[in-house]
């Protein structure tokens, strides 16, 4: 990166550890941790629809709707998100190459499962074989968004559609009351007071999503733990930077990470809640009115 | 307008099809230096990278360079990920089931033994290796306790704080690595020969990308640039073709 560390064998201190640490390879970490908190900014919204949609899906008066609103918030819980993680990416990846196998080679004869091996036309790779390696990492990372949305979705379905639950039926009534429409109703009235009976579900969530993102690794998305792995680990003369075994270090960066970013979180989350409290008919927000806040 | 947009959207699918040309993706561990290793600057580095590109060149084809966990470095392959391993991978029987091997590209190499002091025993103590290894075959089928780690670094680590005994890997792995220790590590017991010698795995019904890569190492083997090119990273003492 500059100058003086071109040859980084004949370096010391502090000149050493400002050279070894903006290597191409730490900026790799660095970069990791913008992509660990992109996921997290792309994924919660996400989580968030699925969830919402989940959660209407589940109140729904149609037999239907309200199957796959249970069923989505049933199947996603009751699985371990590892084995999710595992399965569902890998059948995704297979069901997208195999559609577009089926498009582009209807002429192909070869068998596409064979064993344990599942091979489509080179046309029909997703993406091409051909593409640029950052075109893989990107289609890795929505394959991680999406997994996450759809895992992450389910708790959240569950968290929104007891808050929906909780919102006093009394509030309800009136508004039915003024003559609003069932539609109106939900509109205006269920969904902005049931943000804060939402909230502590909702910021455990978010809590555990953040703790969540070292599983990117699983998706062959090169994440921070995966770099603070491969960093630590020590390196032989073979390396422009040698050193003993340093992982101790890093993983303990990695810890002052996820705290900061936590409490971070947590501060916020407060925030939101007081802010949400105002005006409702809890005891938070009737404590609030008698404060004079 | 409906219809325009299918249209389109089906000409864009056919296209890709036909700009579509051979770029083989290579699967590599990155953490088995000097065979592979992940370069300071963030890149895939060492004898295979060397070797890969040149056979690459040899054998005309685009080649981009992947890496995986070398725990499911071979259920990637098979579902598609990247075209072949190049990972030091051992050509062995056990693996010739599920996969096809090249002909090696170093010979068969000796295992080693490695631990605090010279007296460990290997034969009844705790030994270190790393998962799905030939290595770890053969401590599991011999008398001694075996401990598996994910990487090969944490097996080494393991052996430092006492985990274990004694690491049982590569003897070009661990060469570097007790050479630069201090005194710390050194070789105990007898070295083992196993394995047939380091290959490329491919898909079994990749048979023709298997006949170029063949082929590439042949020529590589008959002009000498490839024992030139295992004394560069394993040492002059290194055994060549």
């Amino acid at each position: 990166m500059f100058e003086i560390c071109a040859d980084p064998k004949s370096l010391e201190g502090l000149t050493w550890l400002s050279c070894y640490l903006t290597s191409g390879k730490h900026m790799n970490m660095y970069w990791a941790f913008g992509t660990v908190l992109l996921l997290l900014a792309v994924t919660a919204p996400i989580a968030m629809l699925f969830g919402f949609f989940g959660a209407m899906a589940a109140r729904s008066q149609f037999f239907v709707l309200r199957l796959i609103g249970k069923g989505y918030t049933g199947m996603v819980r009751g699985v371990p998100d590892i084995v999710f993680f595992l399965f569902f990416v890998i059948a995704l990846d297979q069901g997208i190459e195999y559609l577009m196998h089926l498009v582009r080679c209807p002429d192909w004869t070869d068998p596409v499962r064979n064993g344990l091996e599942f091979r489509v036309c080179p046309q029909a790779k997703v993406p091409l074989n051909s593409a640029p390696q950052t075109v893989h990492q990107f289609y890795g990372f929505m394959l991680a968004v999406l997994t996450f949305a759809l895992v992450f979705g389910a708790f959240a379905a569950n968290v929104l559609y007891g808050a929906m639950q909780a919102v006093p039926r009394a509030q309800l009534e009136t508004a039915e009351a003024y003559g609003l429409s069932q539609s109106q109703v939900f509109r205006r009235v269920l969904v902005p007071q049931m943000w804060v009976y939402a909230l502590p579900g909702l910021s455990n969530l978010w809590l555990i999503l953040i703790k969540a993102t070292p599983l990117l690794f699983l998706l062959g998305v090169q994440d921070i733990v995966y770099w603070a792995r491969e960093l630590g680990s020590a390196k032989t003369q073979a390396f422009d930077y040698p050193h003993p075994d340093w992982r101790l270090y890093y993983f303990l960066a990695l810890l002052v990470f996820y705290l900061a970013f936590t409490r971070v979180s947590e501060i916020v989350l407060n925030r939101i809640s007081a802010r949400l409290s105002k005006g409702q008919a809890t005891a938070a927000g009737e404590a609030m009115r008698k404060a004079g806040i | 307008m409906k219809k325009l947009l299918t249209a389109t959207a089906l000409v864009a699918l056919m296209a890709g099809g036909a700009s579509a040309q051979q770029t083989v993706r290579m699967g590599t561990e990155g953490a088995y230096p000097p065979f592979n290793f992940i370069n300071d600057s963030g890149e895939v580095d060492g004898f295979e990278r060397e070797l890969g590109d040149e056979l690459c060149a040899r054998a005309e084809l685009t080649c981009e360079w992947v890496t995986t966990d070398w725990d499911s470095i071979i259920p990637n392959l098979q579902s598609g990920n990247y075209d072949t391993i190049i990972a030091g991978m051992n050509i062995n029987e056990e693996r010739s089931k599920i996969i096809s091997f090249t002909q090696n590209y170093t010979p068969p190499a000796p295992s080693a033994y490695v631990g605090l002091t010279p007296d460990v025993d290997v034969e009844g103590g705790v030994i270190a290796a790393q998962v799905n290894t030939i290595q770890s075959g053969h401590i599991a089928s011999a008398g001694a306790t075996l401990l598996e780690f994910a990487t090969p670094d944490e097996t080494v680590a393991a052996v430092r704080n006492g985990e274990a005994d004694a690491v049982f890997a590569d003897k070009d792995y661990l060469a570097p690595i007790v050479a630069e220790s201090g005194d710390a590590l050194v070789f105990v017991g007898e070295d083992v020969v196993l394995g047939a010698g380091v290959g490329m795995g491919l898909r079994q019904s990749d048979t023709e990308l298997r006949g170029k890569f063949d082929a590439a190492i042949t020529s590589m083997k008959e002009d000498g640039t490839l024992n030139t090119l295992i004394k560069k990273w394993f040492g002059d003492d290194a055994d060549v073709f």
